[in-house]
């Protein structure tokens, strides 16, 4: 253990106004943000309000602002800050309401949640299993990784700037929706609710979401793009509309989507589907 | 009337804790078409579920076709050294693969084998490969999948909510009592039965691997409502948790690092676990590193291994013991840990890929990058065995009406759980549990919540705002940690038990003199000091369980009786329940009879 001090300034306060006040800490190795705001609950403020969980960046409860950053304070190193002189600013998320200090009222995300139609599966093979190549699923494992801290959704500017709480869903929700799209075994179409009750349209793919990701998804050039591209083919290309028009609903079928790899940022086509899938997915 | 002060919900069935077995009990109940209830400390999907890493267990065979449930049920007996109830062993083995079906069903995807199946992964104890996972993310996607299917079905979910206290009238139960952690305000619920799914004890340790939540709610809440707790010595300690740096002591670090063949290794380099077979499991372990890891190589490939199975994946309490010994013999880390090496074993491709979890916790966290360096490791409290005490079909404790299920109930793992067996007694028991809560409250009256009872309830809840000055929550849950670590740890002696249960009376006294400051609006000073209540009750079953077992038997283990006793302790389970006059008393259960057809299944064992 060391005797090196830090100095951090934290708001305290709720939605109607607060301030910040300044806290010293004993620092030791591999100390996180989270462990000082412990620190300071155990000894100096007792009522000092955090969300928090598990402690190892795998539950995204304590999302905070730290030096303005998006940020897991279990996941944030304080020897980060070593060689900057200013105290360590901690503050709630801004795109949320605040309950109290860092805790915020992040309900609206459970909302939007709800508003997801539940996965929908095709039926079993003759031998009762799923049958999927691992390939096929590694795109949507990706997005699955969410461990819903919404740090994105707090730094997408359409909600942290504009307020679209209520008219875009948020690249959370907009991943969780590509997720269930590339499922190989989902049958339903979300195209329309994509549109008009998520607002994808909203996204201006300034990346944001993907920077602050703790999972490094890779939200919008993997999810939110695809998702984008999908819906513009359908609704706004004037063939098919006028396919629309003449014939009716046309029959709406899930194609096979351009994906950017995770570590590159080459483009690679995505396998077509197997011919029984495609015939399931019908 | 007490409704008319306090908010109040009525429900058919409500389900305390929102971790796996919480949510699969909310769906079955809520498929009986009942009105269910889900009341969670934290927000919806951040239970200590998330951090399950390995996988899950389930005799599906898709990888090794000769595994089924009876293998996996002598397994899980073996694991937990016959001390298990039978029947709920049995019951896990045979339906654990449709829970994991269902799973998939609702949307959850692992990891594909070749033809398309869900793949399995060797586990420690596990004849077979057999735990279906995802990556080392497993319960993220399990406890992702239930919560999205949920909120489908018309589950009223009440988050950052605590109960403090079960109501119940004559051994039945009626309801519970708590706060919400946001404004402090006071909510009733009434209901004709009640699941409770709270999860672990972990937080009573120095060194644990377990989140905030888990600190005995349901154990407590069920023994104050005059339910009994079972098998409370049994504490798995974990053997792989990160020593180093401080700030991290204690995070686990999943078994699915030996289960791709990652070694411990002492300081000079050597693989400890070779010198650590028990007797027991000797028939079955390779005793060179070239059979295990020619074991390693084959036994997920087609046609299976022929060699025995590398003792790196001994049952838990083994591994954690041996790298006790290894520390204490001089022969650790520099941080007081022994070595996991997966560095050696895999390309760091395939360790990206099939542990990337583990990669960025110890880029981030550990400074170090597991692809070129060995990870220090040591026992860390990750797992109790014991719990309320229920009846091995329904999941029904002693109060009518009151159930529990997952951690927090008693009888599955017996003295020491195998890794992956819990995901799976999550979705067992949490649907048991559900289903049978809505069976007993379909034909249950609607119970009626008497003023007095009420108010008891709020008055020991604000007492810590009545003082004058007293001690500080925070610094009291650092003493409790310090002295469970010291008296009550991996191994265990009478002498320090005993003064361990002087310290946690002493305590005791301490935690009614709580004072605490400030408003009721989300403090969490007030929610430690209500939580310390449920730490010592566990603590204590704990301490005096570990006095009374005289023997060592998987998750107990005592430096004064060294070994598994054949007679007397083989037979009998510790059960502590609250006397009329508040006091604990332990007793003696013993373990039911097994029918001769499934003690047939247990000698089955093929060599």
């Amino acid at each position: 253990m060391s005797d090196k001090k830090a100095t951090l300034k934290i708001y305290r306060g709720d939605n109607d106004g607060g301030e910040f006040k300044t806290y010293e800490v004993e620092t030791y190795p591999g100390m996180v943000v989270l462990d000082a705001i412990h620190d300071i609950q155990a000894k100096q403020e007792p009522g000092l309000a955090v969300r928090w969980n598990c402690k190892a960046g795998r539950c995204g409860s304590c999302g905070a602002e730290v030096n303005g950053k998006p940020k897991l304070m279990c996941m944030t190193r304080m020897s980060a800050y070593d060689d900057d002189p200013e105290p360590i600013m901690v503050t709630p998320m801004k795109a949320f309401p605040i309950l109290k200090d860092l805790v915020t009222d992040v309900s609206q995300n459970f909302r939007m949640a709800q508003k997801i139609p539940a996965f929908a599966p095709r039926p079993r093979e003759a031998d009762g299993t799923h049958r999927m190549q691992q390939d096929d699923i590694e795109r949507i494992q990706e997005f699955r990784k969410c461990i819903e801290c919404f740090l994105c959704q707090n730094t997408c500017h359409v909600i942290r700037d504009h307020g679209k709480k209520e008219d875009f869903a948020g690249p959370r929700f907009l991943i969780a929706m590509a997720g269930l799209d590339m499922h190989p075994l989902d049958t339903l179409d979300r195209r329309e609710l994509l549109k008009d009750e998520f607002g994808i349209g909203y996204c201006n793919i300034t990346r944001c979401c993907t920077e602050v990701c703790p999972e490094h998804i890779n939200i919008t050039d993997n999810g939110i793009i695809p998702m984008k591209e999908r819906v513009a083919d359908d609704y706004f290309d004037p063939v098919r509309w006028l396919i629309r028009k003449v014939g009716g609903e046309e029959k709406k079928k899930k194609a096979s989507l351009p994906v950017i790899q995770n570590e590159t940022s080459t483009p690679v086509v995505k396998k077509k589907k197997t011919e029984k899938a495609a015939k399931a997915d019908e | 009337m007490a409704s008319a002060k306090y908010e109040t919900h009525e429900h058919d069935v409500i389900i305390i804790g929102a971790g796996g077995a919480g949510l699969r009990a909310a769906i079955e109940a809520s498929n009986e078409k009942l009105s269910v209830g889900l009341v969670c400390k934290s927000l919806l999907g951040k239970a200590h579920t998330v951090m399950a890493e390995g996988g899950i267990a389930a005799a599906m065979g898709n990888v090794e076709p000769r595994d089924n449930w009876k293998v996996h049920f002598r397994d899980t007996m073996k694991g937990g050294r016959f001390l298990n109830q039978w029947r709920m062993a049995q019951l896990h083995a045979m339906e654990a693969p449709d829970r994991v079906k269902e799973l998939e069903e609702w949307g959850a995807l692992f990891d594909r084998t070749a033809d398309g199946r869900i793949l399995q992964r060797n586990f420690g104890g596990h004849k077979y490969p057999r735990l279906a996972h995802v990556g080392d993310r497993t319960g993220l996607e399990m406890i992702r999948t239930l919560q999205q299917h949920g909120v489908h079905l018309g589950i009223k979910v009440y988050m950052e909510c605590t109960i403090s206290r079960l109501l119940t009238d004559d051994d039945k139960i009626k309801g519970a009592f708590g706060y919400w952690r946001e404004n402090g305000k006071f909510v009733v619920f009434k209901s004709k039965a009640v699941v409770l799914a709270t999860g672990g004890i972990g937080r009573m340790f120095k060194i644990n691997s377990n989140s905030w939540e888990c600190t005995g709610d349901g154990q407590a809440l069920a023994y104050l409502a005059g339910a009994e707790l079972m098998d409370m010595e049994f504490m798995q300690f974990h053997p792989t948790g990160m020593v180093w740096p401080p700030s991290v002591r204690g995070t686990l670090i999943t078994e699915g690092v030996r289960g791709e063949g990652g070694t411990l290794r002492n300081k000079d380099g050597k693989r400890i676990m070779f010198d650590y077979i028990p007797e027991l499991y000797a028939n079955e372990t390779a005793d060179t590193e070239a059979e295990a890891d020619k074991w390693l190589a084959e036994s997920t490939q087609a046609g299976g291994s022929k060699a025995k199975r590398t003792p790196d994946l001994l049952p838990r309490d083994i591994v954690a013991r041996a790298i006790h010994a290894e520390v204490k013999a001089g022969r650790g880390s520099p941080h007081g840990g022994v070595f996991l090496d997966i560095a050696t074993r895999r390309s760091a491709e395939d360790i990206k890929r099939k542990l990337p979890a583990m990669y960025h916790q110890f880029k981030e966290l550990g400074d170090v990058d597991i692809t070129t360096d060995p990870m220090e490791v040591g026992p860390t409290a990750h797992y109790t065995m014991g719990g309320i005490r229920v009846d091995s079909d329904t999941q029904e404790s002693r109060i009518k009406g009151l159930f529990a299920a997952g951690e927090c109930a008693a009888g599955m793992h017996g003295s020491n759980r195998l890794g992956g067996n819990s995901l799976s007694d999550l979705v067992v028991f949490g649907r048991l549990a559900g289903l049978h809560a809505a069976k007993y409250a379909r034909d249950a009256a609607a119970p009626s919540i008497d003023d007095g009872e009420i108010e008891a309830a709020a008055t020991e809840a604000l007492a810590v705002f009545n003082r004058e000055e007293g001690e500080n929550p925070f610094l009291l849950h650092d003493e409790l940690k310090d002295s469970m670590q010291k008296h009550v740890g991996i191994i265990r002696v009478e002498k320090e038990l005993k003064a361990g249960l002087l310290e946690l009376h002493a305590l005791k006294a301490r935690v009614g003199k709580i004072k605490v400051e400030d408003n009721r609006h989300f403090n969490t000073a007030w929610h430690q000091s209500l939580d310390m209540r449920n730490m010592l009750i566990c603590a204590e079953a704990m301490c005096q369980a570990a006095i009374a077992r005289k023997e060592s038997r998987g998750g107990h283990a005592r430096d004064d009786f060294p070994d598994q006793d054949k007679g007397h302790f083989s037979k009998v389970n510790i059960v502590s329940r609250m006397t009329k006059s508040g006091e604990m008393e332990i007793s003696e259960v013993p373990l039911p009879e097994v029918p001769a057809d499934i003690k047939k299944v247990l000698e089955e064992d093929s060599k």
